[in-house]
């Protein structure tokens, strides 16, 4: 077998190149339970399911940001949830052309006699939860490796490992008519500069796509969402357009054509970063024959929620902010990003150093 | 990866990092205990094996070669009854390399050794007739094939030795590139272990090519011989490409400055159907699309047994759509049978042979731009050229 080609095929390449649609993009929102545990904290509201449900009915019934959205990642949890009037978010989804993705893996373990390296976990019964999903309409899904720059990392090891793992997941994940997101996140910490970012970028990606070939996974039926190519967290700051450039750079050296699309993640990036690198990508010249887009968790919700505050009277102005921000990263897919977005809110940057999902 | 040897993409913005241009720039020192170092030789030839790379890979314009080891130069005299002396090789090579005008189809000729050296009976250089034509000289470095052991009857390219001196050599006296040819077949297998040779020993020809200024023409050429269907031909050229671009990655090959040339994907040369040019378009299409990265600018067929015109309608089939690296043409039988055939080794005949590489030449042009059409071929041309077992 060359690569997979069994019921699913096509619908996943059909699904891989609506999510990769020029003008739309991904709002990732499959916070673990701590995870949005933790953005709710800073917000002072409770982490009981309710408000978990809330802040993820805020965001799909904003009016006019379906459009600009072509999947959106869910926990779980969320999959099965509904607004508060009843409706499934599935269907709140489907109406507006959205499709639900949903996180798969089940968080990363240390590799022992590594320094600190991990791997990620969740192979076990993966086929029957991906079968379950499809049914309760997930039609993508996500599974997030992590690697870190540092003087002897990523080791062969870990990178090895992780790409097999993503290899695995993929594979199953079509094997059960999920079309897999492909993400080998390199950490931004660390004081290291652009250029070894972007040789361990390509190191890390062509050791994936060797894998994906490997394990017979259909190209054109998945998305990558990498990291962009950029200086180290504690290292100087470099213009959007040199980001641009090296990421762009890196991508054409490792990521095969049939690759319908690129959703970055924006791993700490402010809001306002996120989408100006993503912009200046997308009016970049150079061979790009996959979409560039986005796949943002903080990136999109950050001011939203701090706009929102768990209160129902901050609901429409909360959305608005989401609206604008949905907006402004559609626009930077097409390279039509004119800037200001949210004013300087916006530009508040997300990094957490060792960021834990 | 070779990045600290940055590749001018764009030369407006390649002002932005600190207002020094790439090539000013210094190996990064961020990091004391840098796992990998690049050597700065290699840096000195990036800029020129991008620009050669990118001149080969030129729109309407493929490789014309040549550089048939003298024993099968020999075999190509015979079929006209022409002895294998030196004499005979130069002269047929002089026909083919002066050639007016060649340089509007042609952007690149791979050169036997023997040949680099050679000049035209009126003393000019052979790499100064190129020269003059905008054609880039390039040279075949490798030492041909030989049995692998421990394989399944299988073959290993040999060459790697002195390599580095050698390339050295040649670039000196005007190559600007190189072609190593290697083999896989799939009625043996292919086996793992004969996949991992193939991909290893093109990284490692690539890797020293690229140190000496020439452009590695990568090649493993997945024979012709044998009877599976084109599925077949798929799964193996999507195994071995994946084994050589990751093999490439590990060697820190900088794949703007390669071009690659792999054989089309069809059916074995005895499978029981033949497949149209559609076919066998949308197969290697597919096959490139999942396994060569973009920044790989020209992918130069080989012809490996295929009539001349079979060869060209397969390469506009290809092109009918636009690609994200060129596609192009490395053809030796393809462009040359022709003219053999009208030289005779005849000095009388020599204006006529070189018209009809002209017609050959411009044929695979057109078909490099997607607008070829096989009206008013002549029956030669389109007769096949297979030979099983064949062996350069």
């Amino acid at each position: 077998m060359t690569a997979y080609r069994g019921k699913y095929a096509d619908e996943l390449i059909a699904n891989a190149a609506y999510i990769a649609t020029p003008g739309k993009g991904i709002l990732a929102a499959d916070e673990s339970t701590g995870t949005i545990g933790k953005r709710f904290a800073s917000i002072n509201v409770e982490n009981v399911e309710d408000n978990r449900r809330a802040l993820r009915e805020l965001l799909f019934t904003t009016p006019g940001a379906l459009q600009y959205l072509s999947g959106v990642i869910l926990f779980e949890e969320t999959l099965y949830q509904k607004t508060a009037s009843g409706k499934p978010f599935v269907d709140v989804m489907k109406e507006g052309g959205v499709l639900p993705g949903i996180k798969v893996d089940k968080g990363t373990v240390e590799l022992a006699g590594t320094n600190g390296e991990t791997t990620t976990q969740g192979l076990d019964g993966l086929g029957a939860r991906c079968a379950k999903y499809y049914e309760a309409g997930a039609r993508f899904a996500k599974w997030r490796a992590v690697l870190k720059i540092g003087p002897t990392e990523p080791s062969p090891l870990a990178i090895l490992e992780n790409a097999n793992g993503l290899a695995r997941y993929a594979i199953i994940c079509q094997e059960n008519g999920l079309v897999p997101i492909v993400e080998p996140e390199i950490l931004v910490d660390g004081s290291h500069d652009i250029d070894r970012c972007a040789e361990v970028s390509e190191r890390v990606l062509a050791a994936c796509y060797k894998a994906l070939n490997d394990h017979h996974v259909l190209l054109e039926g998945t998305l990558l969402k990498p990291n962009m190519v950029t200086p180290g967290s504690d290292s100087k700051k470099v213009a959007n357009d040199v980001i641009a450039e090296y990421t762009v750079r890196t991508l054409q050296r490792t990521v095969p054509p049939a690759v319908p699309g690129i959703m970055f993640l924006s791993g700490g990036q402010s809001e306002e970063e996120a989408t100006l690198n993503l912009n200046a990508m997308n009016k970049f010249q150079g061979k790009k024959p996959w979409t560039l887009s986005f796949s943002y968790g903080r990136a999109l919700q950050q001011s939203t929620l701090k706009t929102w505050q768990g209160k129902e009277e901050n609901v429409s102005k909360a959305q608005e902010v989401f609206l604008g921000r949905a907006k402004a990263n559609s626009e930077a897919t097409l390279g039509k990003y004119q800037g200001g977005a949210g004013g300087s809110d916006a530009s508040e940057s997300l990094h957490v150093k060792d960021y834990k999902y | 990866m070779a990045t600290s040897s940055l590749v001018k993409l764009n030369a407006a913005s390649s002002q932005w990092i600190g207002q020094h241009s790439f090539s000013q720039r210094s190996v990064s020192s961020s990091s004391p205990t840098r796992r990998v170092s690049f050597p700065l030789v290699r840096a000195s030839y990036v800029d020129e094996l991008v620009n050669t790379a990118k001149t080969i890979a030129s729109p309407g314009r493929g490789i014309l070669a040549i550089d048939e080891s003298n024993a099968t130069c020999g075999k190509r005299l015979a079929s006209i009854g022409l002895d294998n002396t030196e004499v005979n090789r130069q002269a047929y090579r002089q026909l083919l390399l002066t050639t007016p005008g060649l340089g509007e189809c042609i952007s690149g000729v791979i050169m036997f050794e023997e040949t680099l050296y050679q000049s035209t009976t009126d003393g000019k250089k052979f790499v100064e007739c190129l020269r003059d034509e905008n054609i880039v000289p390039g040279i075949k470095v490798d030492k041909g094939l030989s049995p692998l052991p421990g394989s399944n009857n299988e073959s290993w390219c040999q060459g790697l030795d002195g390599l580095a001196s050698r390339s050295a050599e040649y670039y000196k006296h005007g190559a600007r590139f190189a072609k190593w040819r290697t083999v896989v077949s799939v009625p043996c297998g292919p086996s793992a272990l004969a996949v991992k040779e193939a991909a290893w020993g093109l990284a490692r020809y690539a890797a020293v090519s690229q140190e000496n200024g020439l452009v590695p023409i990568v090649e493993p050429e997945i024979l012709l011989d044998g009877d599976h269907p084109i599925e077949r031909t798929l799964e193996v050229a999507q195994r071995v490409w994946a084994e050589v671009f990751y093999y490439l990655a590990e060697n820190n090959i900088v794949l703007e400055g390669i071009l690659l040339k792999p054989s089309m994907v069809t059916p074995g040369a005895e499978h029981k159907e033949k497949a149209s040019p559609e076919i066998i378009a949308k197969h290697t299409l597919q096959m490139l699309k999942r396994r060569v990265p973009p920044a790989v600018p020209g992918i130069m067929f080989l012809s490996g047994g295929q009539s001349e015109v079979e060869a060209t309608l397969n390469l506009n089939a290809m092109n009918q759509s636009p690609n994200p690296w060129h596609v192009s043409f490395s053809y030796a039988r393809a462009l040359q049978n022709s003219v053999l055939k009208a030289w005779q080794g005849r000095p009388e005949n020599i204006e006529a042979a070189q018209k009809s590489l002209l017609v050959r030449a411009k044929a695979n042009s057109l078909a490099q731009l997607g607008r070829y059409s096989a009206q008013g071929e002549n029956e030669d041309a389109k007769k096949g050229m297979f030979v099983k077992g064949y062996t350069y």
